[in-house]
Protein backbone atom coordinates (compact mmCIF):
# COMPACT_ATOMS: atom_id res chain seq x y z
CA UNK A 1 0.00 0.00 0.00
CA UNK A 2 3.06 2.17 0.67
CA UNK A 3 4.39 2.11 -2.11
CA UNK A 4 0.97 2.90 -4.23
CA UNK A 5 0.96 6.13 -2.19
CA UNK A 6 4.94 6.42 -2.75
CA UNK A 7 4.36 5.96 -6.48
CA UNK A 8 1.63 8.37 -6.30
CA UNK A 9 3.43 11.08 -5.19
CA UNK A 10 6.28 10.71 -7.48
CA UNK A 11 4.28 10.30 -10.20
CA UNK A 12 3.03 13.80 -9.16
CA UNK A 13 6.62 15.79 -8.93
CA UNK A 14 7.27 14.28 -11.82
CA UNK A 15 4.63 16.12 -13.49
CA UNK A 16 5.15 19.14 -11.89
CA UNK A 17 8.40 19.26 -12.12
CA UNK A 18 8.18 18.56 -16.13
CA UNK A 19 10.74 15.98 -15.31
CA UNK A 20 12.73 15.86 -18.56
CA UNK A 21 12.66 12.20 -19.07
CA UNK A 22 9.61 11.41 -18.06
CA UNK A 23 8.28 13.83 -20.99
CA UNK A 24 10.70 12.53 -23.19
CA UNK A 25 9.26 8.81 -23.37
CA UNK A 26 5.89 10.32 -22.94
CA UNK A 27 5.89 11.91 -26.04
CA UNK A 28 8.34 9.54 -27.65
CA UNK A 29 4.94 6.37 -26.59
CA UNK A 30 2.36 9.03 -28.06
CA UNK A 31 4.57 9.43 -31.33
CA UNK A 32 4.60 5.44 -31.87
CA UNK A 33 1.09 4.50 -31.09
CA UNK A 34 -0.17 7.47 -32.63
CA UNK A 35 1.58 7.05 -35.83
CA UNK A 36 0.35 3.13 -35.99
CA UNK A 37 -2.98 4.04 -34.86
CA UNK A 38 -3.05 6.20 -37.91
CA UNK A 39 -1.30 3.98 -40.76
CA UNK A 40 -3.49 1.12 -39.01
CA UNK A 41 -6.66 2.95 -39.24
CA UNK A 42 -5.77 3.87 -42.88
CA UNK A 43 -5.69 0.20 -43.93
CA UNK A 44 -8.25 -1.57 -41.14
CA UNK A 45 -10.97 1.27 -41.64
CA UNK A 46 -11.44 0.76 -45.45
CA UNK A 47 -10.44 -2.46 -45.20
CA UNK A 48 -13.26 -3.20 -42.92
CA UNK A 49 -15.78 -1.45 -44.43
CA UNK A 50 -14.90 -3.11 -48.49
CA UNK A 51 -15.70 -6.73 -46.02
CA UNK A 52 -18.52 -5.46 -45.43
CA UNK A 53 -19.67 -4.58 -48.85
CA UNK A 54 -18.19 -6.93 -50.71
CA UNK A 55 -19.50 -10.56 -51.31
CA UNK A 56 -16.85 -13.00 -52.35
CA UNK A 57 -15.59 -16.62 -52.13
CA UNK A 58 -13.43 -16.41 -49.46
CA UNK A 59 -15.18 -13.57 -47.38
CA UNK A 60 -16.21 -15.64 -44.55
CA UNK A 61 -13.13 -17.32 -43.96
CA UNK A 62 -10.68 -13.76 -44.57
CA UNK A 63 -13.57 -12.28 -41.62
CA UNK A 64 -13.02 -15.27 -39.62
CA UNK A 65 -8.59 -14.99 -39.87
CA UNK A 66 -9.27 -10.84 -39.31
CA UNK A 67 -10.88 -11.69 -35.92
CA UNK A 68 -8.66 -14.37 -34.95
CA UNK A 69 -5.95 -11.88 -35.72
CA UNK A 70 -7.15 -9.53 -32.96
CA UNK A 71 -5.77 -12.07 -30.49
CA UNK A 72 -2.23 -12.04 -32.20
CA UNK A 73 0.35 -12.37 -29.47
CA UNK A 74 2.34 -8.96 -29.47
CA UNK A 75 5.32 -11.00 -28.41
CA UNK A 76 5.49 -13.14 -31.39
CA UNK A 77 4.75 -9.99 -33.56
CA UNK A 78 7.54 -8.20 -32.46
CA UNK A 79 9.62 -11.53 -32.81
CA UNK A 80 8.71 -12.10 -36.34
CA UNK A 81 9.61 -8.24 -37.47
CA UNK A 82 13.19 -8.17 -35.36
CA UNK A 83 14.00 -11.35 -37.57
CA UNK A 84 12.52 -9.52 -40.59
CA UNK A 85 13.90 -6.37 -39.70
CA UNK A 86 17.66 -7.87 -38.33
CA UNK A 87 20.98 -7.26 -40.37
CA UNK A 88 20.46 -11.13 -41.46
CA UNK A 89 16.76 -10.37 -42.33
CA UNK A 90 15.35 -9.52 -46.09
CA UNK A 91 15.15 -5.62 -45.09
CA UNK A 92 18.18 -5.36 -42.92
CA UNK A 93 19.68 -3.16 -45.34
CA UNK A 94 17.23 -0.08 -44.46
CA UNK A 95 19.07 -0.63 -40.49
CA UNK A 96 15.43 0.36 -38.96
CA UNK A 97 16.24 -2.73 -36.02
CA UNK A 98 16.23 -0.77 -32.79
CA UNK A 99 14.22 2.66 -34.41
CA UNK A 100 10.93 3.99 -33.66
CA UNK A 101 10.09 2.81 -36.82
CA UNK A 102 10.59 -0.42 -36.28
CA UNK A 103 8.31 -0.48 -33.28
CA UNK A 104 5.53 1.71 -35.54
CA UNK A 105 5.79 -0.81 -37.94
CA UNK A 106 5.10 -3.92 -34.95
CA UNK A 107 2.36 -1.86 -33.66
CA UNK A 108 0.59 -1.17 -36.97
CA UNK A 109 0.59 -4.77 -37.38
CA UNK A 110 -1.02 -5.91 -33.99
CA UNK A 111 -3.20 -3.53 -34.54
CA UNK A 112 -4.30 -3.19 -38.01
CA UNK A 113 -6.69 -6.44 -37.83
CA UNK A 114 -8.26 -4.97 -34.51
CA UNK A 115 -9.58 -2.24 -36.13
CA UNK A 116 -10.58 -3.73 -39.36
CA UNK A 117 -12.41 -6.28 -37.34
CA UNK A 118 -14.19 -3.99 -35.36
CA UNK A 119 -15.13 -1.34 -37.92
CA UNK A 120 -15.97 -4.40 -39.95
CA UNK A 121 -18.55 -5.06 -37.02
CA UNK A 122 -20.18 -1.01 -36.85
CA UNK A 123 -20.12 -1.11 -40.81
CA UNK A 124 -21.56 -4.06 -41.42
CA UNK A 125 -25.08 -2.58 -39.47
CA UNK A 126 -24.98 0.58 -40.99
CA UNK A 127 -25.00 -1.36 -44.31
CA UNK A 128 -27.70 -3.67 -43.60
CA UNK A 129 -29.80 -0.56 -43.22
CA UNK A 130 -28.40 1.41 -45.83
CA UNK A 131 -28.13 -1.49 -48.04
CA UNK A 132 -31.26 -1.41 -50.32
CA UNK A 133 -31.38 2.91 -50.65
CA UNK A 134 -27.81 2.66 -51.60
CA UNK A 135 -28.36 0.11 -54.52
CA UNK A 136 -31.32 2.03 -55.52
CA UNK A 137 -29.30 5.51 -55.58
CA UNK A 138 -27.02 3.56 -58.78
CA UNK A 139 -24.29 4.44 -56.66
CA UNK A 140 -20.59 2.88 -57.19
CA UNK A 141 -18.66 0.88 -54.91
CA UNK A 142 -16.51 3.34 -54.25
CA UNK A 143 -18.81 5.79 -53.37
CA UNK A 144 -20.87 3.01 -51.19
CA UNK A 145 -17.40 2.31 -49.36
CA UNK A 146 -17.20 6.34 -48.75
CA UNK A 147 -20.32 6.72 -47.51
CA UNK A 148 -20.17 4.59 -45.27
CA UNK A 149 -17.28 5.39 -43.60
CA UNK A 150 -18.45 9.01 -43.48
CA UNK A 151 -22.05 8.11 -42.10
CA UNK A 152 -19.77 5.58 -39.23
CA UNK A 153 -17.55 7.42 -38.35
CA UNK A 154 -18.68 7.38 -35.19
CA UNK A 155 -18.75 3.78 -34.37
CA UNK A 156 -15.24 3.87 -36.31
CA UNK A 157 -13.55 6.27 -34.15
CA UNK A 158 -14.64 3.64 -31.21
CA UNK A 159 -12.35 1.29 -33.55
CA UNK A 160 -9.23 3.64 -33.46
CA UNK A 161 -9.79 4.61 -29.85
CA UNK A 162 -9.74 0.92 -29.16
CA UNK A 163 -6.76 0.29 -31.12
CA UNK A 164 -4.85 3.33 -29.58
CA UNK A 165 -5.60 1.39 -26.06
CA UNK A 166 -4.20 -1.47 -27.22
CA UNK A 167 -1.19 0.33 -28.56
CA UNK A 168 -0.22 2.36 -26.13
CA UNK A 169 0.11 -0.10 -23.10
CA UNK A 170 1.25 -2.47 -25.66
CA UNK A 171 4.96 -3.64 -23.69
CA UNK A 172 6.30 -7.10 -25.75
CA UNK A 173 6.39 -6.41 -29.28
CA UNK A 174 7.94 -2.63 -28.71
CA UNK A 175 10.52 -4.02 -26.03
CA UNK A 176 11.80 -6.79 -28.93
CA UNK A 177 12.38 -4.58 -32.17
CA UNK A 178 12.69 -1.23 -30.13
CA UNK A 179 15.27 -2.53 -27.52
CA UNK A 180 14.44 -0.28 -24.64
CA UNK A 181 17.47 2.24 -25.50
CA UNK A 182 17.67 5.26 -23.60
CA UNK A 183 16.89 8.56 -25.20
CA UNK A 184 16.07 6.37 -28.29
CA UNK A 185 13.60 3.81 -28.09
CA UNK A 186 13.06 3.99 -24.54
CA UNK A 187 8.56 4.52 -23.95
CA UNK A 188 6.80 4.34 -20.49
CA UNK A 189 5.55 0.74 -20.92
CA UNK A 190 9.20 -0.68 -21.27
CA UNK A 191 10.32 2.02 -18.90
CA UNK A 192 7.73 1.12 -16.29
CA UNK A 193 8.93 -3.15 -17.30
CA UNK A 194 12.67 -2.00 -16.91
CA UNK A 195 12.01 0.07 -13.38
CA UNK A 196 10.13 -2.83 -11.91
CA UNK A 197 13.45 -5.35 -13.01
CA UNK A 198 15.27 -3.39 -11.49
CA UNK A 199 13.26 -3.02 -7.92
CA UNK A 200 12.09 0.62 -8.38
CA UNK A 201 8.65 -0.04 -7.97
CA UNK A 202 7.82 4.02 -6.67
CA UNK A 203 9.42 4.83 -10.24
CA UNK A 204 7.70 2.20 -12.28
CA UNK A 205 4.27 2.87 -10.58
CA UNK A 206 4.73 6.77 -11.08
CA UNK A 207 4.75 6.02 -14.87
CA UNK A 208 2.02 3.61 -15.14
CA UNK A 209 -0.24 6.47 -13.50
CA UNK A 210 1.31 8.65 -16.15
CA UNK A 211 0.49 6.07 -18.70
CA UNK A 212 -3.36 5.66 -17.68
CA UNK A 213 -3.17 9.53 -17.29
CA UNK A 214 -2.50 9.85 -20.72
CA UNK A 215 -4.80 7.08 -22.31
CA UNK A 216 -7.64 8.99 -20.26
CA UNK A 217 -6.75 12.12 -21.40
CA UNK A 218 -6.05 11.34 -25.23
CA UNK A 219 -9.83 9.35 -25.37
CA UNK A 220 -11.42 12.48 -23.32
CA UNK A 221 -9.68 15.49 -26.23
CA UNK A 222 -10.96 13.09 -29.10
CA UNK A 223 -14.17 12.63 -27.76
CA UNK A 224 -14.35 16.44 -27.30
CA UNK A 225 -12.83 17.23 -30.69
CA UNK A 226 -15.23 14.66 -32.50
CA UNK A 227 -18.18 16.08 -30.09
CA UNK A 228 -19.53 12.48 -29.56
CA UNK A 229 -22.53 12.35 -26.86
CA UNK A 230 -23.03 15.96 -28.00
CA UNK A 231 -25.74 16.36 -30.58
CA UNK A 232 -27.26 13.23 -31.82
CA UNK A 233 -28.15 9.54 -30.78
CA UNK A 234 -25.61 7.85 -32.86
CA UNK B 1 -38.23 14.67 -73.89
CA UNK B 2 -36.19 13.73 -76.02
CA UNK B 3 -35.31 9.63 -75.36
CA UNK B 4 -37.53 8.01 -72.79
CA UNK B 5 -36.80 4.96 -70.96
CA UNK B 6 -40.05 3.78 -71.05
CA UNK B 7 -42.51 1.84 -72.06
CA UNK B 8 -41.05 -0.76 -70.52
CA UNK B 9 -41.44 -4.00 -71.61
CA UNK B 10 -41.55 -7.29 -69.10
CA UNK B 11 -40.97 -10.72 -70.75
CA UNK B 12 -41.35 -13.70 -68.52
CA UNK B 13 -39.81 -12.72 -65.57
CA UNK B 14 -40.14 -14.86 -62.15
CA UNK B 15 -38.55 -13.80 -59.38
CA UNK B 16 -37.59 -16.37 -56.96
CA UNK B 17 -35.42 -17.10 -53.70
CA UNK B 18 -35.00 -20.23 -52.29
CA UNK B 19 -36.46 -22.42 -54.55
CA UNK B 20 -39.54 -20.92 -53.94
CA UNK B 21 -41.54 -18.78 -56.50
CA UNK B 22 -42.35 -14.93 -55.70
CA UNK B 23 -43.44 -13.45 -58.36
CA UNK B 24 -44.61 -14.21 -61.56
CA UNK B 25 -43.87 -15.07 -64.69
CA UNK B 26 -44.76 -11.76 -65.47
CA UNK B 27 -45.49 -10.03 -68.83
CA UNK B 28 -47.01 -6.78 -68.72
CA UNK B 29 -45.52 -3.31 -70.02
CA UNK B 30 -45.54 0.07 -68.09
CA UNK B 31 -46.45 2.67 -70.75
CA UNK B 32 -44.82 6.08 -70.42
CA UNK B 33 -47.32 7.97 -68.54
CA UNK B 34 -49.62 7.51 -65.67
CA UNK B 35 -50.20 7.25 -61.81
CA UNK B 36 -50.43 3.31 -61.54
CA UNK B 37 -51.71 1.41 -58.36
CA UNK B 38 -50.23 -1.69 -57.52
CA UNK B 39 -53.04 -3.84 -55.20
CA UNK B 40 -53.18 -7.06 -53.73
CA UNK B 41 -53.06 -8.58 -50.11
CA UNK B 42 -50.19 -9.26 -48.41
CA UNK B 43 -47.55 -11.79 -49.49
CA UNK B 44 -49.25 -11.41 -53.07
CA UNK B 45 -45.93 -9.81 -54.78
CA UNK B 46 -46.31 -6.29 -54.79
CA UNK B 47 -43.24 -5.17 -53.13
CA UNK B 48 -41.24 -8.00 -55.43
CA UNK B 49 -43.14 -6.92 -58.18
CA UNK B 50 -41.76 -2.78 -57.34
CA UNK B 51 -38.31 -4.20 -56.67
CA UNK B 52 -38.30 -6.26 -59.81
CA UNK B 53 -38.74 -3.30 -62.28
CA UNK B 54 -36.39 -1.02 -60.23
CA UNK B 55 -33.69 -3.51 -61.17
CA UNK B 56 -33.89 -4.73 -57.61
CA UNK B 57 -34.53 -7.97 -58.13
CA UNK B 58 -32.83 -10.65 -60.26
CA UNK B 59 -34.53 -12.28 -62.82
CA UNK B 60 -35.00 -15.72 -62.95
CA UNK B 61 -34.27 -18.32 -66.29
CA UNK B 62 -35.82 -16.86 -69.22
CA UNK B 63 -37.30 -13.53 -68.43
CA UNK B 64 -36.22 -10.10 -69.46
CA UNK B 65 -36.81 -6.71 -68.52
CA UNK B 66 -36.54 -4.61 -71.64
CA UNK B 67 -36.08 -0.42 -71.11
CA UNK B 68 -35.84 1.78 -74.31
CA UNK B 69 -32.20 2.42 -73.36
CA UNK B 70 -29.89 0.16 -72.45
CA UNK B 71 -30.37 -1.15 -69.13
CA UNK B 72 -27.27 0.32 -67.20
CA UNK B 73 -28.41 3.88 -68.07
CA UNK B 74 -31.64 3.48 -67.18
CA UNK B 75 -30.79 2.38 -63.88
CA UNK B 76 -30.08 6.26 -63.28
CA UNK B 77 -33.41 7.78 -64.03
CA UNK B 78 -35.11 5.93 -61.37
CA UNK B 79 -36.19 6.24 -58.23
CA UNK B 80 -37.42 4.36 -55.60
CA UNK B 81 -39.32 5.32 -51.93
CA UNK B 82 -39.73 2.37 -49.73
CA UNK B 83 -42.18 1.55 -46.97
CA UNK B 84 -39.84 2.51 -43.94
CA UNK B 85 -38.25 5.35 -45.23
CA UNK B 86 -34.38 5.04 -44.83
CA UNK B 87 -32.58 7.69 -43.19
CA UNK B 88 -28.69 8.58 -43.91
CA UNK B 89 -26.76 9.90 -40.10
CA UNK B 90 -26.65 13.22 -42.18
CA UNK B 91 -28.97 16.13 -41.85
CA UNK B 92 -32.03 16.43 -43.81
CA UNK B 93 -30.59 18.60 -46.54
CA UNK B 94 -27.14 16.31 -47.09
CA UNK B 95 -29.74 13.52 -47.18
CA UNK B 96 -31.75 15.39 -50.15
CA UNK B 97 -28.69 16.48 -51.28
CA UNK B 98 -27.08 13.34 -51.62
CA UNK B 99 -28.29 11.81 -54.78
CA UNK B 100 -27.28 14.72 -56.56
CA UNK B 101 -23.06 14.49 -54.92
CA UNK B 102 -22.81 10.97 -56.21
CA UNK B 103 -23.82 12.15 -59.76
CA UNK B 104 -21.25 14.30 -60.55
CA UNK B 105 -23.23 17.49 -58.74
CA UNK B 106 -20.86 19.76 -56.67
CA UNK B 107 -21.50 19.69 -53.20
CA UNK B 108 -22.42 23.53 -53.21
CA UNK B 109 -24.81 23.25 -55.95
CA UNK B 110 -26.26 20.03 -54.71
CA UNK B 111 -26.98 21.77 -51.34
CA UNK B 112 -28.64 24.65 -53.24
CA UNK B 113 -30.86 22.58 -55.46
CA UNK B 114 -31.23 20.05 -52.03
CA UNK B 115 -32.67 23.16 -50.25
CA UNK B 116 -35.49 24.19 -52.80
CA UNK B 117 -36.91 20.78 -52.47
CA UNK B 118 -37.22 20.62 -49.14
CA UNK B 119 -39.17 24.28 -49.09
CA UNK B 120 -41.21 22.43 -51.20
CA UNK B 121 -41.90 19.34 -49.51
CA UNK B 122 -42.15 22.03 -46.72
CA UNK B 123 -39.24 21.11 -44.58
CA UNK B 124 -37.69 24.60 -45.10
CA UNK B 125 -37.22 24.89 -40.95
CA UNK B 126 -36.11 21.08 -40.53
CA UNK B 127 -33.01 21.47 -43.23
CA UNK B 128 -29.75 21.34 -40.51
CA UNK B 129 -31.83 18.64 -38.21
CA UNK B 130 -30.82 14.98 -37.87
CA UNK B 131 -32.98 13.36 -40.73
CA UNK B 132 -32.82 10.42 -37.94
CA UNK B 133 -34.63 12.80 -35.46
CA UNK B 134 -37.24 13.71 -37.89
CA UNK B 135 -40.99 12.02 -37.77
CA UNK B 136 -42.46 9.10 -39.35
CA UNK B 137 -44.66 11.88 -41.95
CA UNK B 138 -41.25 13.91 -42.29
CA UNK B 139 -38.95 11.13 -42.90
CA UNK B 140 -41.55 9.57 -46.24
CA UNK B 141 -41.63 13.42 -47.13
CA UNK B 142 -37.60 13.47 -47.22
CA UNK B 143 -37.42 10.47 -49.34
CA UNK B 144 -39.74 11.29 -51.59
CA UNK B 145 -37.74 14.55 -52.13
CA UNK B 146 -34.88 12.75 -52.13
CA UNK B 147 -36.20 10.32 -55.05
CA UNK B 148 -37.74 13.62 -56.57
CA UNK B 149 -34.84 15.63 -56.98
CA UNK B 150 -32.90 13.87 -59.97
CA UNK B 151 -35.86 13.99 -61.80
CA UNK B 152 -36.41 10.55 -62.24
CA UNK B 153 -38.37 9.50 -65.73
CA UNK B 154 -40.08 6.37 -63.11
CA UNK B 155 -41.24 6.68 -59.66
CA UNK B 156 -41.44 3.26 -57.50
CA UNK B 157 -43.01 3.77 -53.97
CA UNK B 158 -43.96 0.77 -51.92
CA UNK B 159 -46.84 1.43 -49.13
CA UNK B 160 -45.23 4.69 -48.56
CA UNK B 161 -47.95 6.12 -46.45
CA UNK B 162 -48.38 2.69 -44.54
CA UNK B 163 -47.35 4.29 -41.19
CA UNK B 164 -48.49 7.80 -41.86
CA UNK B 165 -51.62 9.24 -40.05
CA UNK B 166 -54.37 10.75 -42.07
CA UNK B 167 -52.35 14.33 -42.67
CA UNK B 168 -49.15 13.52 -43.67
CA UNK B 169 -51.12 10.89 -45.57
CA UNK B 170 -52.34 14.04 -47.24
CA UNK B 171 -49.75 15.42 -47.97
CA UNK B 172 -47.83 13.21 -49.35
CA UNK B 173 -50.71 12.34 -51.89
CA UNK B 174 -50.56 15.95 -52.64
CA UNK B 175 -46.85 15.54 -53.45
CA UNK B 176 -46.97 12.71 -55.27
CA UNK B 177 -49.82 13.87 -57.51
CA UNK B 178 -47.31 17.51 -58.28
CA UNK B 179 -44.69 15.34 -59.31
CA UNK B 180 -46.79 13.24 -61.22
CA UNK B 181 -48.35 16.53 -62.76
CA UNK B 182 -44.86 17.24 -63.16
CA UNK B 183 -44.25 14.11 -66.06
CA UNK B 184 -42.99 11.63 -63.64
CA UNK B 185 -44.54 7.75 -64.87
CA UNK B 186 -45.68 7.24 -61.11
CA UNK B 187 -45.97 3.21 -59.89
CA UNK B 188 -47.16 2.59 -56.27
CA UNK B 189 -48.49 0.14 -54.18
CA UNK B 190 -50.72 0.49 -51.60
CA UNK B 191 -53.52 -1.93 -49.69
CA UNK B 192 -55.55 1.02 -48.90
CA UNK B 193 -58.35 1.07 -50.97
CA UNK B 194 -59.24 4.75 -50.52
CA UNK B 195 -55.44 6.07 -51.10
CA UNK B 196 -56.11 3.92 -54.59
CA UNK B 197 -59.35 5.57 -55.22
CA UNK B 198 -57.96 9.08 -54.91
CA UNK B 199 -55.18 8.06 -56.85
CA UNK B 200 -55.08 5.75 -58.98
CA UNK B 201 -55.25 6.16 -63.16
CA UNK B 202 -54.93 2.50 -63.50
CA UNK B 203 -54.81 -0.79 -61.11
CA UNK B 204 -52.60 -3.29 -61.33
CA UNK B 205 -54.25 -6.56 -59.16
CA UNK B 206 -51.44 -9.32 -57.70
CA UNK B 207 -52.19 -12.06 -56.18
CA UNK B 208 -50.11 -15.46 -55.95
CA UNK B 209 -47.36 -13.36 -57.84
CA UNK B 210 -49.37 -12.98 -60.82
CA UNK B 211 -50.64 -10.14 -62.05
CA UNK B 212 -54.38 -10.98 -62.41
CA UNK B 213 -55.69 -7.62 -63.93
CA UNK B 214 -54.30 -4.05 -65.32
CA UNK B 215 -57.71 -2.28 -65.65
CA UNK B 216 -58.11 1.73 -65.79
CA UNK B 217 -59.16 3.02 -62.50
CA UNK B 218 -62.83 4.03 -62.81
CA UNK B 219 -63.31 0.26 -64.75
CA UNK B 220 -61.70 -1.35 -61.90
CA UNK B 221 -63.62 -0.13 -59.13
CA UNK B 222 -66.88 -0.25 -61.42
CA UNK B 223 -66.95 -3.81 -62.36
CA UNK B 224 -63.30 -5.59 -61.54
CA UNK B 225 -62.85 -8.85 -64.06
CA UNK B 226 -61.26 -11.39 -61.29
CA UNK B 227 -62.88 -12.91 -59.11
CA UNK B 228 -60.46 -12.18 -56.49
CA UNK B 229 -60.35 -8.11 -57.18
CA UNK B 230 -64.60 -8.11 -56.43
CA UNK B 231 -63.54 -9.32 -53.29
CA UNK B 232 -60.86 -7.82 -52.23
CA UNK B 233 -62.81 -4.26 -53.16
CA UNK B 234 -65.88 -5.72 -51.33
CA UNK B 235 -63.84 -6.14 -48.00
CA UNK B 236 -63.40 -9.62 -47.74
CA UNK B 237 -60.36 -11.43 -46.94
CA UNK B 238 -58.79 -12.92 -50.16
CA UNK B 239 -56.05 -15.51 -49.00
Amino acid sequence: MNEILAGLLQAGRLIVTFDADLIEISLRSLQVTLTAVAIASAIGLPLGCWLAVRRFRFRRFVIATLNALMGLPPVVVGLIVYLMLSRAGPFGVFGLLFTPTAMIIAQVIILTPLIASIAHQAIRELWAEYHDLLISMNTTRLQRIGTLLWDGRRALLTASLAGFGRGIGEVGAIMIVGGNIDNATRVLTTAISLETGKGNFSLALALGFVLIGLAVLVNLLIHTLSRTEVSGRW
Amino acid sequence: MVTSILPLTVNDAVVRRRGKTLLGPVTTTVSDTGLSIVMGPNGAGKTTLLRLLHGMERVSSGGSLQWQIPEEDARALQAFVFQSPIMMRRTALDNVAYPLTTHGVSKKDARVRAAEWLERVGLADSAQKQATVLSGGERQKLALARALIRKPEILFLDEPCANLDGRATREFESLLKQAHDDGTRVVMSTHDIGQARRLAEDVWFIHHGQILEQTPAAEFFAAPKSSEARAFINGDIVE
